[in-house]
């Protein structure tokens, strides 16, 4: 009998009970079983901001693509979530509702604007290219500032989310979550893909020492400006997905800040780490709620978290569980 | 005509702002290779230090005084307690740290002062506007900023390249490891420059606050344009950043002044409208774009890099 019962004992390899590999898994099970918490307290707060939650991961996902991975460190990430975000709200102004137009619309505009961004701001490096970013990013800011037909500075309303009839309803808040988290564990898949394959290979070999990259016969500038395009798509589509989840946009969304958000986000969780980026946001964001819920000002000791981890907590939260650090 | 003089005054006048708040910035940058996004919180703490000493002593010179040394002192504090530990580290360390800094300090403000503004008032000597062509009057305080920031300048010039101290900063920019190993006190002179810094900054702040209103959160826009400016002027080249700040300013007013009607001349008015303050708010970030593009190193490289 013991012998039968033997073959039926599942093995798991070693490795999947690890912190840096059981941790991850625990998230992404907490962050998919939100909305029954919900269902079942109905905390309906709860699902909005663990939506925010997941719709910021896929943004802090794209960022650490080029920051951690390519070591291209944009500080105007914020651009491309603002881009995507109007993409959604001005075609919805305008009467085109179907998410099957404005979706391709918020990557493509994205995409573009990376396009032209990493074309210019790829020459420069170091402490340069996160200026040139950011300068891109307040020319993004102050151009939907300017925007008086779509709120101008105020923001503007949008009166319904996208339409994808027949496929999901994200009018449904339940819906639009499981929608968000299924982009996210399709992003994770995305990047863990891209990193290693080849080209993902030439990009972490061209953070490392680009100059070596080139004496073998790539041509770096390509890969990065490439890698940086895929970025801000990515960021874009996560930008669509704010729009939606908030049914607002506002110039705001892309003040410089918010990409300081981003940055630490990624910087928090764990840099060129798959994970870290999800394990950043979720941790600053909560931190931020839980703070603002037991102080009248969470500033106070969040930023002295940031500081403390900037100073001691070399490679972030995921370097805790024994991920391999990257500089 | 008249008008155009005004407002390039007005721009000079930002430029000089600029550059109080740039010199600090790129001394900091350019010495120490510190990214320091805390700086417009010491611009802040300046503008509120004044409004709170002025009010207290009944005396704007008086008050401004006590806001520089509290402003020196918080940066020195700052230095020791939290930045000394940064330099280590990579760039982006310094930006996850210093924007908790940053986060840090308007939440303290807020504590202290609360969330209203407050605001600084002029002594009413300063409140006259003086003729500086005939026909054209200008206010009085702004004049004063400008040719106090131009003393500030000169002094810093000749504290940089003309003394015992400046020519430390300057060794300490190009080898640390050398004005270490020559038994300098790096330390102390890295804690000497960022209450420099501290100080221009702060005295940005308060030499602003009788015009704008001192609110929290009033740093965030003008570091940017300070980094802006520092870029522009090449990392750690005062020259530069002086430069650079006068540029910066003039384009800035200037566009926002002038801007609007040129376009109304070509578009309807509507249009014109609506595309130029988006424009002149653009155009500085167009600028340093291409400047970064054409001269990545900036229009004058310190010449220790």
């Amino acid at each position: 009998m013991k012998a039968a019962l033997k073959l039926f004992r599942v093995s798991l390899p070693a490795s999947w009970l690890a912190p840096r590999t059981a941790l991850p898994v625990a998230v992404l099970i907490i962050l998919g079983l939100v909305p029954i918490y919900t269902a079942v307290t109905g905390d309906a707060f709860m699902l909005t901001l663990f939506g925010r939650i997941v719709i910021l991961s896929i943004a802090a996902l794209s960022l650490n693509l080029i920051m951690g991975y390519g070591g291209m460190a944009s500080f105007g990430h914020a651009a491309y979530l603002g881009i995507g975000g109007y993409a959604v709200g001005i075609l919805w102004k305008e009467g085109i509702a179907s998410g099957f137009v404005q979706w391709p619309v918020a990557i493509a505009v994205s995409a573009l604007f990376a396009l032209a961004v990493g074309a210019l701001s790829l020459r420069t490096r170091g402490v340069y290219f996160i200026m040139i970013t950011l300068a891109f990013a307040q020319m993004v800011y102050y151009v939907a500032q300017g925007l008086d037909r779509y709120g101008g500075d105020d923001g503007l309303t949008i009166g319904s989310r996208s339409r994808f009839a027949g496929i999901v309803d994200i009018g449904n808040a339940t819906q639009l979550y499981y929608f968000c988290f299924a982009l996210l564990l399709a992003s994770l898949f995305l990047i863990s893909r891209l990193v290693n394959s080849r080209f993902g290979l030439v990009i972490q070999g061209t953070r490392s020492n680009e100059r070596r990259m080139r004496a073998i016969g790539f041509s770096t500038f390509r890969y990065k400006l490439v890698c940086f395009v895929i970025a801000g798509a990515l960021c874009g589509l996560s930008g669509a997905l704010l729009a939606n989840h908030t049914n607002f946009i506002s110039p705001s969304m892309m003040f410089w800040t918010r990409s300081g958000d981003l940055m630490v986000m990624v910087i928090l969780g764990g840099l060129g780490t798959l994970f870290g980026p999800v394990l950043g946001a979720v941790t600053y964001l909560l931190l931020e709620e839980a703070l603002s819920r037991v102080t009248e000002y969470p500033g106070l000791f969040l930023g002295p978290t940031l500081l403390l981890v900037a100073i001691f907590l070399h490679g972030g939260i995921q370097s805790l569980f024994g991920a391999p650090r990257r500089d | 005509m008249l008008y155009f003089i005004e407002q390039c005054l007005n721009g000079v006048q930002l430029g000089m702002l600029l550059f109080l708040l740039a010199a600090g910035l790129t001394l900091i940058f350019g010495i120490m290779d510190l990214v320091n996004l805390a700086h417009g919180s010491l611009y802040m703490l300046g503008a509120y230090f004044a409004a709170t000493f002025a009010a207290a002593t009944d005396s704007f010179v008086l008050g401004a005084l006590l806001a520089l040394a509290a402003t020196a002192v918080c940066g020195m504090v700052l230095e020791v307690i939290a930045i000394r530990p940064l330099y280590r580290r990579s760039h982006l360390d310094h930006v996850l740290g210093t924007f908790g800094l940053l986060l840090f300090f308007n939440e303290l403000v807020r504590l202290i002062w609360g969330p209203a503004g407050m605001t600084l008032s002029l002594p009413s000597a300063m409140l006259s506007a003086v003729q500086i062509i005939p026909g054209v009057y200008y206010p009085l305080y702004r004049l004063v900023i400008i040719l106090v920031a131009l003393a500030v300048a000169a002094l810093l010039y000749l504290l940089v390249m003309r003394t015992r101290l400046g020519m430390l900063i300057r060794a300490g920019a190009s080898n640390r490891e050398m004005v270490g190993a020559l038994g300098v006190n790096i330390k102390l002179l890295y804690t000497l420059v960022f209450g420099l810094g501290a100080t221009l900054a702060g005295f940005a702040g308060l030499m602003q606050a009788p015009i704008l209103t001192v609110q929290i959160g009033m740093g965030e826009n003008i570091l940017i344009l300070a980094f802006v400016v520092i870029i522009i002027g090449g990392i750690g080249s005062i020259r530069g950043a002086f430069v650079a700040a006068i540029v910066v300013g003039l384009i800035d007013t200037l566009g926002r002044a002038f801007l609007p009607d040129v376009l109304r001349s070509m578009l309807s008015t509507n249009a014109a409208l609506t595309l130029a303050p988006a424009i002149s708010s653009m155009s500085i970030y167009m600028l340093m774009a291409a400047v970064l593009v054409f001269r990545p190193e900036g229009l004058f490289p310190a010449a220790s890099r």
